[in-house]
C-alpha cells in the first residue's frame, strides 16, 4: 500500500503547488477547461469505438455511451462483406497497396535527395530548398484538379497509377531528411572518409545509410498517415468502384445505402453500426500508428507535417 | 553554419588517379542525388500547376482541348460565375470563425497543459491528439452521427439548443459553425503538440528567472511564453488559413444523411463542378489556380516571415 499512499501525497504535493501558483479559482478554471475538452475529443472517439456493439435500435435507445456485445462486432463485419461480395475487403487492399507502393517510392526518392542537400554544397541548392519548402506547405487539396488534368493528358486516369504517382513526391520527408543529417551527421566522418577517397555515393550507401534508422520510421510513419485517408485524390483519380481505396469506397457505399437515409431503401444489411463499423476500419490503423509513434511526433518541429 | 561543400579537398593522389575529367564529373553527383526528387517535383507539383495555367486558357465547347482558343473567356466563365462569389463568401465567413477559434482554443489548451508538465499533461495531450487519425470520409461520418439528435452522445445538448432532427442541425447558417468544429476536433491536437513543444524548448533560464522574480503561471504565459512562440503562431495562422480554404470533404459529404448543405459550398468543389459536371475543364483549371495561388503564397509566407524554416541556416 505504499505506493498508493506516495502517489497519494505526490497528487497533494503537486495540487497544492498548482494552488500556490495560480490560485484556487486559477485551479478550477484549469481542471474545468481540460475536463471540458477531454470530454469534447474523447466522446466522439469511444461512440466510434462502441457504435459496432450495438444494432440499429439499441443504438437509437441505449445511452449513447454503452457498450452492446462484443458478438455484435462479428455480425457488423459480416453485413459489410455482403455488399458486392465483400468488395471492403478490395478496397482495404487497394488502400494497402497505393499507401506502400507510394511509401516505397516516396523514401527511395527523398532520403538521397535530403541526404546530398544536406551534405554537399552546389549551385542550384538554395533553389531546390525553397521549391521544398514551398510545396511542402502547400496544401495536398490545391494540387488534386491540376494533377487530374495532367493525368487525363497522360491517359492515367482511372488506374492505380493516378494515385501513386502524386504521392511519391513528398517534399515533407526531403526536408526533414535535410534537417536530419545537418543535424547528425558529424562534418569530421565525412571528411575522413573522402580522404580516405571514399566517393559521395560510398559515403551514402556506408556513412549516411546506417544512420537513417529512426529517420526511415518518422517519414514511414508521415507517408503512410498522409496516404491512407487520402480522399479528395482517389475520388477524382478514379471511377472504377473496383479500384476505389477505403475512403472513396465506404463514402460511396454510404451513399448507396440506407445507412444513414432510413427513406433510401435498399436490401442490404447495413445500417448504421456497420457505417461506424466502416469508420472505424479506417481510423484503426491510423490509431495504432499514432500511439506508437508519438513520442517522435510531439518531439519539435517534426510536427509540421501534418496538414489539416 | 556552414555545410561541406562538395569542392572537396580531397588529396592529391586522388586527383591524379581520376585525372581533370573525372573531377568535372564529380560535381554532377549532387544532381544525380537529386534527379528522381526533381522530376518527381516538376510532374506532380509544378508541372500540373503550369498545365493548369495552359488548360485554362484552352478551349473544351467541343470535348478535346483546343489550346489558347478560349482566351480569358475560362476566367470571365468562372470569376463571373454567381457561385463562384458565394463559395468564397461560404469559406470567407467560415475562416472568419475556424482561425481565431482554433488559434485561441490551441493557445489557451497548450498552455493550460503547460502549467502542469509531467504525466497529466501527457495523457491528456494524447488524447487530444488521437481524434487526428479521424479524417475524410471518416471524419464527416463521425460528424453526422455527433450532429443527429437521436443517436448522438451529446444529444442533450442539442435538445437544450432546440434542435429536435439533423435537419435543424445542418442548415446552411451554421455551417461555417459545424465545419469549425469537426476541424478543430480533428485538427487541433497536433497543433497543441507542436506549440507544446515549443514551450518546452523555451530556455529554462528564462523561466526560472521568471519564477524567482514572482512571475505566476498566467503573467508567464501572458509575458513570456507567447511573445516568445509568436513565429508558431503565425505559423499556424497561415498554415490554418491556407488549408482551410481548401475545404472538400467535408461540404461534399456532410449533406448525406439530410440536412441542407448546398454543392457547391467550398472552391474545391466549385471546381469540381465545373470539371466534372459542366465538363469545362477550362474553368476548373482557373478556379484551382486561385487555390493554388492562396496555396504558394501562404507557403511562401511561413517560409520567409516565420523564422521556424530556414533554407539557408544549416
Amino acid at each position: 500500500m505504499t505506493s498508493s499512499k506516495t502517489f497519494s501525497s505526490q497528487v497533494r504535493r503537486s495540487l497544492q503547488h498548482l494552488i500556490n501558483d495560480i490560485g484556487w479559482a486559477g485551479v478550477l478554471f484549469w481542471a474545468a477547461t481540460l475536463l471540458l475538452f477531454v470530454l469534447y475529443f474523447g466522446i466522439p472517439m469511444l461512440w466510434l469505438f462502441f457504435a459496432p456493439s450495438k444494432n440499429d435500435p439499441e443504438l437509437l435507445n441505449l445511452h449513447p455511451l454503452r457498450f452492446g456485445s462484443l458478438a455484435r462486432y462479428g455480425e457488423a463485419f459480416n453485413n459489410l462483406l455482403v455488399f458486392n461480395n465483400g468488395q471492403v475487403i478490395t478496397w482495404a487492399y487497394n488502400s494497402f497497396f497505393y499507401v506502400f507502393v507510394s511509401l516505397i517510392f516516396s523514401l527511395a526518392i527523398s532520403v538521397p535527395a535530403g541526404y546530398i542537400l544536406a551534405v554537399a554544397n552546389f549551385p542550384g541548392r538554395n533553389v531546390v530548398l525553397w521549391s521544398t519548402l514551398i510545396t511542402m506547405m502547400l496544401p495536398g487539396s490545391a494540387l488534386v484538379l491540376p494533377l487530374f488534368l495532367e493525368m487525363n493528358l497522360f491517359g492515367l486516369v482511372n488506374t492505380p497509377w493516378a494515385v501513386i504517382f502524386p504521392a511519391i513526391f513528398f517534399p515533407f520527408g526531403v526536408y526533414l531528411t535535410f534537417i536530419y543529417y545537418t543535424t547528425s551527421l558529424p562534418k569530421d566522418i565525412l571528411d575522413a572518409a573522402r580522404v580516405d577517397g571514399c566517393n559521395e555515393f560510398a559515403l551514402f550507401r556506408f556513412v549516411g545509410l546506417p544512420l537513417a534508422t529512426p529517420l526511415l520510421g518518422l517519414l514511414a510513419f508521415i507517408s503512410f498517415n498522409n496516404n491512407w485517408n487520402n480522399y479528395f485524390g482517389p475520388f477524382v483519380m478514379l471511377n472504377d468502384d473496383r479500384l476505389y481505396n477505403l475512403p472513396v469506397g465506404i463514402q460511396a457505399l454510404i451513399a448507396g445505402t440506407s445507412a444513414l437515409r432510413p427513406t433510401f431503401g435498399t436490401d442490404l444489411p447495413f445500417h448504421r453500426a456497420e457505417a461506424a463499423l466502416s469508420g472505424v476500419i479506417m481510423v484503426l490503423p491510423v490509431v495504432i500508428v499514432f500511439i506508437i509513434s508519438q513520442r517522435y511526433v510531439i518531439s519539435g518541429a517534426f510536427t509540421g507535417s501534418m496538414k489539416g | 553554419m556552414a555545410v561541406q561543400t562538395s569542392e572537396i579537398e580531397a588529396p592529391p593522389r586522388t586527383q591524379t588517379h581520376l585525372g581533370v575529367s573525372a573531377k568535372g564529373w564529380r560535381r554532377f553527383i549532387p544532381y544525380l542525388f537529386l534527379l528522381p526528387y526533381l522530376l518527381a517535383m516538376f510532374f506532380f507539383s509544378i508541372g500540373p500547376g503550369l498545365y493548369a495555367l495552359l488548360i485554362s486558357f484552352a478551349d473544351f465547347s467541343q470535348g478535346v482541348p483546343r489550346y489558347f482558343a478560349a482566351g480569358i473567356s475560362n476566367y470571365i466563365t468562372a470569376y463571373g460565375d454567381f457561385r463562384f462569389v458565394e463559395v468564397f463568401r461560404n469559406v470567407g465567413l467560415f475562416l472568419l470563425i475556424s482561425v481565431p477559434v482554433g488559434i485561441g482554443l490551441v493557445l489557451l489548451l497548450s498552455l493550460l497543459l503547460h502549467i502542469r508538465r509531467g504525466r497529466t499533461a501527457a495523457v491528456l495531450r494524447t488524447i487530444y491528439f488521437i481524434p487526428g487519425a479521424v479524417t475524410g470520409p471518416a471524419l464527416v461520418l463521425l460528424a453526422i452521427f455527433m450532429f443527429d439528435p437521436t443517436t448522438s452522445p451529446f444529444r442533450g445538448l442539442l435538445s437544450a439548443l432546440g434542435y429536435q432532427s439533423i435537419n435543424d442541425v445542418i442548415v446552411p447558417s451554421t455551417l461555417p459553425w459545424l465545419f469549425t468544429i469537426v476541424g478543430f476536433f480533428a485538427g487541433s491536437g497536433v497543433w497543441i503538440a507542436i506549440f507544446y513543444g515549443a514551450y518546452e524548448s523555451l530556455s529554462v533560464e528564462v523561466m526560472e528567472a521568471a519564477t524567482i522574480d514572482g512571475c505566476n503561471a498566467w503573467q508567464q504565459a501572458w509575458h513570456i511564453k507567447i511573445p516568445l512562440i509568436r513565429p508558431y503562431i503565425m505559423y499556424m495562422l497561415i498554415l490554418v488559413l491556407a488549408g482551410n480554404v481548401q475545404l472538400f470533404a467535408e461540404p461534399q459529404l456532410l449533406g448525406v444523411a439530410g440536412g441542407n448543405v448546398p454543392n457547391p459550398w467550398a472552391p474545391n468543389q466549385l471546381g469540381y463542378y465545373f470539371a466534372f459536371r459542366l465538363g469545362n475543364f477550362g474553368a476548373a483549371a482557373a478556379v484551382s489556380l486561385i487555390m493554388l495561388l492562396i496555396g504558394v503564397v501562404a507557403a511562401y509566407a511561413v517560409v520567409q516571415w516565420t523564422s521556424i524554416f530556414k533554407p539557408e541556416s544549416s
